[in-house]
């Protein structure tokens, strides 16, 4: 029997649930020579910013137990030379829906980026990482409250004509009514979550591991807690879910899946497999036959 | 880049921190000496990146230094065990410039990727001389390997117990005539001063904590005179005239 592995995004019809999280894949470019990059769902690029950033001083990694934190700081070219350059480059590489990661430090840069990349026929969804510090709120990320949250949401729906994502913050009190909030204020759909703020201690330098001190954890140490807010939001809102958080295997997509997400980021894997999106996707009908599903959208969102 | 499994043949001590491993497997995608490795460790998230010291047809040589609990895992694997691993990370030296006397300076654990280079240089025919920096003599790790290359080599100590007293900067000036061309890796306030003191071109190679060691995650970025750079994938090697110090 031949299974089903197709998924719709707000009527975006993706091969697959697959798709490379935002900051572990670059622009695909890398990857490209690591395998074809068609048999991905879609792409999310990495975060991309109103001007070029550099990002923070190294180190910027750390190991973990099962995961690790990266404080990277959002480096990347800056939304011009991404539409310029990344973009055209990706689109040569890659002929699947392209999510674009965007991130912004007030709502006009949000607007802005997510206004420029709106005119880009290569788009198909725009995804708003909220976990940005808000310059003009004594650096608060956007996504810690559910006001600055759907502030942000409004402010992007209105200059963009194709389906927006916000992607949620894990780190925060009650994810259910930020997701709210943004459903509210227009969200089309939702990724989840972002990293979970961690830090190491180097103990026989007693210092920080990581230069800015604190990070984000990500790699499978998260992911049950990455399933428990993908539910907790599937059940809370009608629009789309997205699950993302410590995937790293084919069961891990069907939990996921069975949580309630319509389509999954894979992450930090990426990093120590570079195989891994091209591992999961071979594996998937293999694991849809153990479980006896035909069509794995059939299982978004069974667990109750 | 390639993923492949090798076999270790041998690990030993060759000082109390410093270790070799001699491994089997497809080297197919090491292409220059300094580019380096990647190894998947039992119970660690991350891969190891380890420079290459030296690499033949189905043979690959690490060095490393036993420094956090990953490296000290290593230290503990026997002949036999298999490592997933990936190969042909980074650019590595460029031997294509042009020069005729070959400076190779190295501090430390910084030593292991000019052993290949060394050999390279020398099957070039170039002239080469090698300053090896350590904190002591017990320290000291590979001069007889590069000797055995039919290459000068000169080693320094911090402590005088070996060689010439004082850093490798000293070395150079004391006993170094007629270089027209510099390597080097070792630790970064060796480099700064290396260039510095020298007035002639060359390559450095950096290290800077890893992500992925394939360019996605931009875990290892430096900044340069011409933008931001990877440590894995522009790097590890840059021209000294690149770096912002």
């Amino acid at each position: 029997m031949v299974r089903d592995l197709s998924t719709t995004l707000c009527g975006v019809e993706l091969d697959n649930p697959i798709i490379p999280a935002s900051g572990t894949f670059g622009f695909g470019a890398e990857m490209s020579e690591v395998y074809d990059l068609d048999i991905l769902g879609s792409i999310s690029f990495k975060g991309t910013t109103l001007e070029p950033r550099f990002g923070n001083p190294t180190p910027r990694i750390a190991e973990c137990r099962s995961g690790m934190i990266n404080s990277v700081g959002l480096q990347n070219p800056g939304i011009d030379a991404v539409i310029a350059h990344e973009l055209p480059e990706l689109r040569k590489r890659f002929h699947k829906p392209i999510i674009a990661n965007i991130s912004g430090f007030s709502i006009d840069e949000y607007t802005e980026c997510c206004r420029r990349i709106d005119s880009e026929e290569q788009v198909e969804i725009i995804e708003v990482n909220v976990s940005c510090p808000n310059v003009h709120n004594g650096g608060m990320a956007f996504g810690t409250s559910p006001e600055s949250a759907a502030a942000v949401t409004a402010a992007v729906k209105a200059v963009t004509t194709k389906p927006v994502f916000i992607k949620l913050s894990p780190n925060v009190t009650d994810i259910v009514a930020i997701a709210r909030a943004c459903e509210d204020a227009g969200a089309d759909g939702l990724t989840l979550i972002n990293t979970m703020l961690g830090m190491r201690i180097d103990i026989a330098r007693r210092r920080p591991v990581i230069a800015n001190k604190m990070g984000g954890f990500s790699g499978q140490a998260i992911f049950p807690v990455a399933v428990r807010m993908v539910y907790q939001v599937a059940n809370a809102c009608k629009i789309p879910v997205i699950g993302c958080g410590g995937v790293a295997t084919a069961d891990d997509v069907i939990e996921m899946m069975m949580a309630g997400a319509s389509a999954v980021q894979v992450g930090a894997e990426n990093l120590r497999n570079p195989f891994v999106c091209k591992q999961i996707i071979e594996q998937l009908p293999e694991v849809m036959e153990r479980l006896g599903i035909e069509r794995l959208r059939d299982i978004i969102g069974v667990v109750k | 880049m390639k993923q492949t499994v090798f076999e270790i043949v041998s690990n030993r001590p060759l000082t109390e921190s410093v270790y070799e491993m001699t491994l089997s497997g497809d080297t197919s995608a090491i292409t220059r000496p300094g580019q380096f490795v990647e190894l998947s460790l039992e119970g660690y998230f991350l891969r190891r990146p380890i420079s290459v010291c030296n690499y033949d047809e189905g043979t690959l040589t690490l060095i490393y230094k036993v420094v956090g609990k990953g490296t000290a895992q290593m230290a503990t694997l026997a002949a036999g065990t298999k490592i997933d691993t990936l190969t042909g990370l980074g650019n590595g030296f460029d031997t294509s410039v042009e020069h005729n006397h070959a400076l190779l300076v190295g501090g430390g654990v910084g030593v292991p990727p000019l052993y290949r280079l060394a050999r390279n240089l020398v099957a070039e025919g170039k002239q080469v001389t090698v300053v090896l920096g350590f904190n002591t003599a017990a320290e000291i790790f590979y001069r007889e390997q590069f000797e055995a290359l039919g290459v000068n080599v000169v080693v320094a100590t911090a402590d005088g117990s070996v060689g010439v007293k004082g850093f490798v900067t000293d070395a150079i000036k004391q006993q170094v005539t007629g270089a027209d061309y510099f390597f080097s890796c070792g630790p970064l306030p060796m480099l700064r001063a290396l260039t510095q003191s020298l007035d002639i071109a060359g390559q450095i190679s950096l290290e800077e904590r890893m992500g992925c060691g394939f360019g996605i995650c931009m875990g290892c970025s430096i900044q340069t005179v011409s933008g931001a750079k990877r440590v894995c994938k522009e790097g590890p090697v840059f021209r000294k005239e690149e770096i912002l110090w």
